[in-house]
């Protein structure tokens, strides 16, 4: 788990400041951001798989069925994929919280 | 090649160190009086005297950036400069120190623009001091060739791993044809061991290089590089030793020369010192208590050996080949002053400025300075520090 | 027979390197069109980035999105950096100081650090014909430090330093043409894509990395936030961009022209900029010119192809 702002020492740092955990930022939890949520219709979807092509954040996955499903724990709310879909088998519905 | 001891071109000298150097990327603009150090590289590479890639870039800023990404892949990285293109690579010169990239680079120093100069003087490097380069002066030929050599044993050590700046007179040295040592390529393979960088671009092992930092750890950044460059003086040291005991020249970050008993020193940096040793041995001869401090070692700087070499004397006169306008005069002279100023013990200082932009001071013209400088601690002046030979 | 059906989706590689977690805006195209980049580009690269978005949202310390090799120095540098590095790995591995393999090196740069400060190393690094492939991330602006005008901007675009008011219609110079100041270079491979065509995209950053010399990609990226677009667009603006002919897709393989659609008419710009917040305030005649000016631009394309 990389070490929180508070916790950095200059001891810590790498030298020139270099990163050596690739891709460690998808420990941040950029699902925080959003205001709208997808829903997916499974009985819609021909699980062809656009929506995680058109996805910026890259955070949706087919599950074991096949059926494409958002990770939440990144999912910005931005609506392309509901947008996007053939068979309209995503709608955005507003975030509760 | 076999050892041998050559009149050669300074130019030409650095050249050949860095081709027994077995660099691996050169990439250089060029910009007078750095010319025929970049024209004998790309002469040696096309006659295939030395195995490098020779990058010519379109220009200074690019030359630099070009080292930084050669030199994160790991590859031994060299370039030159003058002048106008140290000033134009200025942004990227604090990159290869932060980023931690060891580039080694010589700096024909020149005069800056307006009006323009081609001819020799510290300005270019004196607006590099906040860079976070090691910065070393040469005072001869044979002292740049080693110092060539020692920069790139330096600047790869896995405890510096900084960029290292090796600074020239321009034309007063660049140009001059002097006696130099080149020692063997075997010698120079024990000395220098072939580059490893510890974290390099590789595809097999991704790293991030160059991510920003907010506010939360800039200063941690900072930190760290300043405690690193500060350090590096230790290995300097010891590469200094080791070059000595391999090749029988001996390197400090301060020399004196007739200090001994010394009431009044002068202080100079590059070729100068070497004028300025024949007006120390007028002086003598004619009884007086004189000295010469040659200062080699700009950065880090050797707090410990300043303060050593001048608490015996009275007076220390410092000649500097730069001016910083508005300000208390010469660069090397405010940063004397002020490492001395918590010491219980030190003499007056007093600065002069001259030789800009290639106007060169005779042996004559230091014992000049000298008298003045000697007159100046005894009668006090009203101006912060005088310009040496300034036709009114 | 057994009747399955195959979406090319699926066959793309799932792996993500560049990692979510990264602090771009929602619905970013630029994004997008990285993250496309990076299925297409593989392990087997070094990314040498320019300041901008991507580098910004990717890699605040201790942070980072990149799971492949990266670097970032400066602003306007990147051609230099890149043909550096080109440079020092053809020369290790011919001295044996590394072991010899295929590294792509890709230099990310938005359109800013390319057309802009960035123009005089990407010159001189493609006339220098180093081995590498540039990608310009297009998003029309120097979007990361807050919506400013670049030479990218498109005419009549409202951006912070070319605002839209009485006196002015924003931006009032037309579009740098990158794609042919690279191609006036020689080069082996010109291209313009855009991630709403994510294929054509994926291919054309696969070709560039594999041919031998320079290759420069330029992708339109659509940017929600500097575009005052609505983020659930994103696609549909890009997929505009293509149809009305603001943006053409086509390759310049070796000086030959060829048209990646081959478009049997052009949509009314129109349909484009009513999308779009930055062009809100054009009048019909400034439409009318901007037609007039990709239709004519149009016509000069596919001279070139013909």
């Amino acid at each position: 788990m990389t070490k929180s702002e508070g916790e950095l020492t200059w001891r810590g740092l790498e030298i020139g400041s270099i990163i050596t955990e690739p891709g460690n930022a998808s420990q941040y939890q950029t699902g925080g951001w959003r205001t709208q949520r997808p829903i997916h219709d499974t009985s819609r979807c021909i699980k062809c798989g656009l929506c995680a092509i058109f996805c910026p954040e890259g955070c949706i996955e087919p599950n074991a069925e096949g059926y494409f499903e958002p990770n939440l724990f990144y999912c910005k709310g931005c609506g392309i994929c509901a947008r996007e879909c053939w068979t309209q088998a995503i709608t955005m519905v507003e975030e509760e919280e | 090649m076999r050892a041998q001891r050559v009149g050669i071109e300074v130019s030409r000298a650095i050249a050949i160190a860095a081709k027994l150097a077995n660099v691996d990327v050169v990439s250089a603009y060029p910009i007078t009086p750095q010319t025929h150090i970049v024209e004998d590289i790309a002469e040696l590479v096309a006659n295939g005297e030395l195995d490098a890639a020779y990058i010519p870039v379109e220009s200074e800023h690019s030359a630099m950036s070009a080292c930084l990404g050669a030199s994160a892949v790991g590859a031994r990285t060299f370039t030159a400069t003058a002048g106008q293109g140290l000033e134009l690579m200025h942004e990227v010169l604090y990159i290869a120190s932060s980023m931690r990239l060891p580039i080694v680079m010589a700096v024909a120093n020149r005069a800056l623009s307006a009006p323009l100069s081609i001819w020799g003087d510290h300005s270019d490097v004196m607006a590099a001091r906040d860079t976070g380069w090691i910065q070393i002066f040469a005072a001869n030929g044979q002292e740049t060739f080693d110092s060539v050599l020692c920069a790139f044993r330096i600047a790869e050590d896995q405890r510096v791993l900084l960029p290292v700046m090796v600074n020239l007179d321009g034309f007063h040295l660049t140009h001059m044809i002097e006696p130099i040592c080149i020692p063997e390529q075997s010698e120079v393979d024990k000395f220098l061991p072939p580059y490893q960088y510890p974290l390099p671009l590789d595809p097999d092992k991704p790293i991030t290089m160059g991510a920003f930092a907010p506010p939360y750890i800039y200063t941690e950044t900072k930190k760290a590089q300043q405690v690193n460059l500060t350090a590096a003086k230790e290995v300097i040291l010891q590469c200094w030793r080791e070059f000595g005991d391999l090749f029988g020249r001996y390197y400090s970050p301060v020399e004196g020369y007739h200090c001994e008993k010394a009431k009044v020193l002068l202080l100079v940096m590059g070729s100068f010192s070497e004028t300025a040793m024949s007006a120390i041995d007028t002086l003598r001869g004619e009884g007086k208590e004189v000295g010469l401090i040659k200062l080699r070692l700009w950065r880090p700087f050797p707090f410990d050996e300043i303060r050593r070499a001048v608490r015996d004397a009275e007076v220390l006169i410092v000649l500097d080949r730069a001016l910083s306008f508005g300000g208390p005069g010469g660069p090397v002279c405010s940063e004397i002053r002020s490492a001395l100023y918590n010491e219980d013990k030190k003499p007056k200082v007093i600065g002069f400025v001259g030789g800009l932009g290639g106007r060169d001071i005779s042996p004559g013209g230091f014992k000049e300075i000298i008298n003045r400088g000697i007159e100046i601690s005894q009668t006090g002046s009203e101006q912060e520090f005088e310009m040496f030979g300034v036709r009114e | 027979m057994e009747k399955y059906a195959v979406f090319v989706p699926k066959l793309v590689t799932k792996r993500e390197n560049f990692a979510p977690g990264h602090r771009a805006c929602l619905g970013c195209g630029e994004a997008l069109a990285v993250r496309l980049a990076c299925k297409a580009l593989g392990q087997n690269v070094i990314i040498v980035s320019a300041t901008g978005c991507m580098e910004v949202v990717s890699t605040p310390l201790p942070y980072t999105s990149w799971r492949v090799a990266w670097i970032h120095t400066l602003f306007e540098n990147t051609g230099a950096v890149a043909s550096g590095i080109e440079a020092g790995l053809k020369v290790m591995m011919r001295k044996g100081e590394c072991p010899a393999k295929e590294v792509n090196v890709v230099v990310m740069a938005g359109d800013g650090g390319t057309s802009d400060i960035g123009l005089q190393a990407l010159s001189g690094a493609l006339e220098r014909g180093h081995d590498f492939l540039y990608i310009c991330l297009d998003n029309e602006a120097y979007m990361n430090t807050g919506i400013q005008r670049s030479s990218a901007t498109p005419f009549g675009a409202s951006t912070t330093t070319a605002p839209a008011g009485k006196m002015s219609i924003g931006q009032v110079t037309w579009k740098k043409n990158m794609p042919a100041i690279t191609a006036a270079h020689d080069i082996p491979y010109v291209a313009t894509a855009c991630p709403s065509y994510p294929f054509d995209l994926m291919a054309k950053v696969a070709r560039g990395a594999a041919v031998h010399g320079p290759a420069y990609v330029h992708i339109l990226s659509v940017c929600p936030t500097g575009w005052r677009s609505a983020p659930d667009l994103t696609i549909r603006i890009g997929r505009l961009a293509v149809e009305t002919g603001m943006f053409p897709l086509y390759e310049v393989e070796d000086g030959k022209y060829k048209l990646s659609i081959d478009l049997p008419w052009l949509r009314p710009v129109q349909d484009y900029l009513k999308l779009q917040g930055r062009f809100r305030h054009l009048s019909e005649e400034t439409i009318k010119k901007i037609q007039n000016r990709v239709n004519k631009e149009y016509a000069k394309l596919k001279e070139k192809v013909a």
